[in-house]
């Protein structure tokens, strides 16, 4: 289980006398087929590694399954149903706590990074609140909303936020003094006409990077907010752990990887269309 | 056309004795309609806070200011900037950044279109309209910049050594076409250069701002006749004198 440490040595940053090393190596941009192949490989050595544990006997196959094993085990869940009707409900909770949890972040980091007084105002109240993790407030979701789907979206809504939150903020802040005196000088004096054509343009950058980390920090809140008994992939996942159905929990856990991965591509796609002017 | 009296301007500086440093004192300059004024100066004298003063984005701490507007101003602003960098706005095209100016004058989207692409093609740039700022070289995007200012049509034109980034065959050029434009379009130029060949070369004054605060030190009106010759010997020795007394100033404790 320890990675190969020769390959860590000292020496290991010296190239191979003969072979040299491009000089923008970070710059230069590897061709498409190139990196494709390598994640791909990636993948490969991952599954090939866990498939060994478990069949070299290192750990008992009911402690971590092989991946061989988990297409039955999936066929299987969805064979009766559940697997479909968790997936469902657990859409439906990413999709309104993210939807809810970006949208006020964004707009209440851009308010308090356009107003100093704001951004005063709300200083030590935002201090307090922020480190409280979201699943300290799951005795108040419960108390508030019950066991429902509500309290769950309400926990997701509340770990998105803080991620959109401080990142349009500080992209707000960080915005080039110099721009906003070039919409002064083009008759663009209003707050309104600063925020369109230079704020959020500016910002979005950052902003784009906060909702992407929020994609990922959402999909961790599901499973916390399901957790305390709302249905869902975080309940059936908890149900499967305590009988020992560790190849269940491993469906789980895949099917959340496939559905973060497609939305993060999906989202990647629309936000390298909406940053094509950047180099 | 433009009436500034006794302006003076201050920043704040902690550093100083009194809290603030007085980059403008007392300045004066009356300007005539179509005039095309130079200002040359050391660096650091306070020729860019002079323009951003007159273009209104930094309140004067007194004096005053008229700023007489001329025609029509529909789908006009009074006045175009060019900054000393280019600042252009890095997600619009070119052509975007053009019409940057032209947005909320009421203007149809084909009219700011048309206006932007016209103006492009007066800096010589109309093939790049649908290019990213970060595609062009340093001196397309100042171009891009002049652009920007001449495409909202303004009486006056605000230029911050804008010809600064060129090599000298395009800043000649660029030189010529400027002349060209305020010949046909009879605007009035400020036009802030360290190139003092180039300040007489292109204009009407030649002002010298010089100390600190800075006061206007010289003034020479140049008569010669457009199109002038860039070897005019009467022009060679103004320039000449005009140096000499911008390095006096700087050798005698003048700043
Ligand atoms: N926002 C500011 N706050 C404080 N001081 C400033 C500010 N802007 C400019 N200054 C100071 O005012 C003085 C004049 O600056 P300005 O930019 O007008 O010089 P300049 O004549 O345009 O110089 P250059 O030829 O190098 O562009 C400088 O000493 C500068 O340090
Ligand atoms: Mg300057």
């Amino acid at each position: 289980m320890t990675p190969p440490a020769s390959q860590n040595g000292p020496g290991a940053e010296t190239p191979a006398p003969g072979k040299r090393i491009p000089p923008s190596a970070f710059l230069a941009k590897p061709s498409r087929r190139h990196r494709g192949l390598w994640a791909l490989l990636g993948v490969i050595a991952f599954l090939a590694v866990w498939e060994a544990v478990p069949r070299l006997g290192l750990v008992r196959p009911v402690l971590l399954p092989p991946p061989s094993a988990i297409p039955q085990a999936f066929v299987a869940e969805v064979r009766s149903g559940q697997w479909t009707d968790a997936i469902v409900h657990s859409l439906v909770h990413y999709f309104w706590g993210l939807l809810i949890g970006s949208v006020t972040g964004i707009a209440a980091g851009v308010l308090t990074g356009m107003s100093r007084r704001l951004e005063d105002f709300t200083s030590w109240v935002v201090r307090l609140l922020r480190p409280i993790p979201g699943l300290a407030w799951v005795p108040f979701a419960i108390i508030w909303f019950g066991v429902t789907p509500t309290a769950a979206t309400f926990i997701i809504v509340l770990g998105v936020f803080w991620i959109n939150y401080f990142a349009a903020l500080g992209a707000v802040q960080a915005v080039d003094r110099d721009l906003l005196e070039l919409a002064d000088a083009f008759g663009h004096r209003s707050a309104l006409a600063k925020l369109v054509k230079i704020v959020l343009p500016a910002a979005s950058g950052t902003i784009l990077a906060g909702l992407r980390t929020g994609l990922g920090q959402a999909w961790m809140s599901v499973v916390a907010a399901e957790l305390f008994g709302v249905p869902g992939l975080g309940q059936r996942m908890m149900q499967a752990s305590s009988l020992l159905a560790t190849d269940i929990v491993i469906v789980y856990m895949a099917t959340m990887a496939l559905f973060y991965g497609l939305v993060d591509m999906g989202f990647v796609a629309v936000r390298d269309r909406l940053m094509r002017w950047k180099a | 056309m433009i009436e500034i009296r006794d302006l003076s301007l201050a920043f704040p500086n902690p550093a100083s004795p009194d809290g603030r440093t007085v980059v403008l004192r007392d300045f004066n300059l009356s300007v005539a309609p179509g005039e095309f004024i130079a200002i040359v100066g050391a660096s650091g004298v306070g020729k860019s806070t002079l323009l951003r003063v007159v273009a209104g984005l930094v309140p004067p701490n007194s004096g005053t200011m008229v700023h007489a507007q001329s025609g029509d101003l529909r789908g006009r602003r009074p006045y175009g900037l060019v900054f000393q960098d280019a600042r252009l706005l890095p997600w619009r095209t070119v052509r975007a950044n053009v019409a940057f100016g032209l947005e909320g004058l009421g203007l149809s989207r084909a009219e700011r279109r048309r206006r932007a692409e016209e103006a492009l093609a007066l800096v010589g740039l109309a093939d790049k309209a649908g290019r990213w700022p970060h595609q062009l070289s340093g001196g397309q995007r100042q171009r891009v910049a002049i652009a920007r200012a001449l495409a909202v049509d303004p009486d006056l034109l605000m230029m911050d050594e804008p010809f600064g980034a060129l090599d000298a065959i395009t800043r000649q050029s660029l030189q010529d076409e400027l002349l060209d434009l305020w010949r046909r379009t009879s605007k009035t130029i400020l036009f802030v250069t360290h190139d003092i060949d180039e300040a007489v070369y292109l204009a009407d004054r030649v002002i010298l701002l010089a100390g600190s605060p800075a006061t206007v030190r010289s003034e020479d009106r140049i008569a010669t006749p457009r199109p002038r010759a860039r070897d005019d010997s009467a022009a060679r020795a103004l320039v000449t004198r005009i140096r000499d007394r911008l390095s006096d100033l700087m050798d005698g404790g003048g700043i």
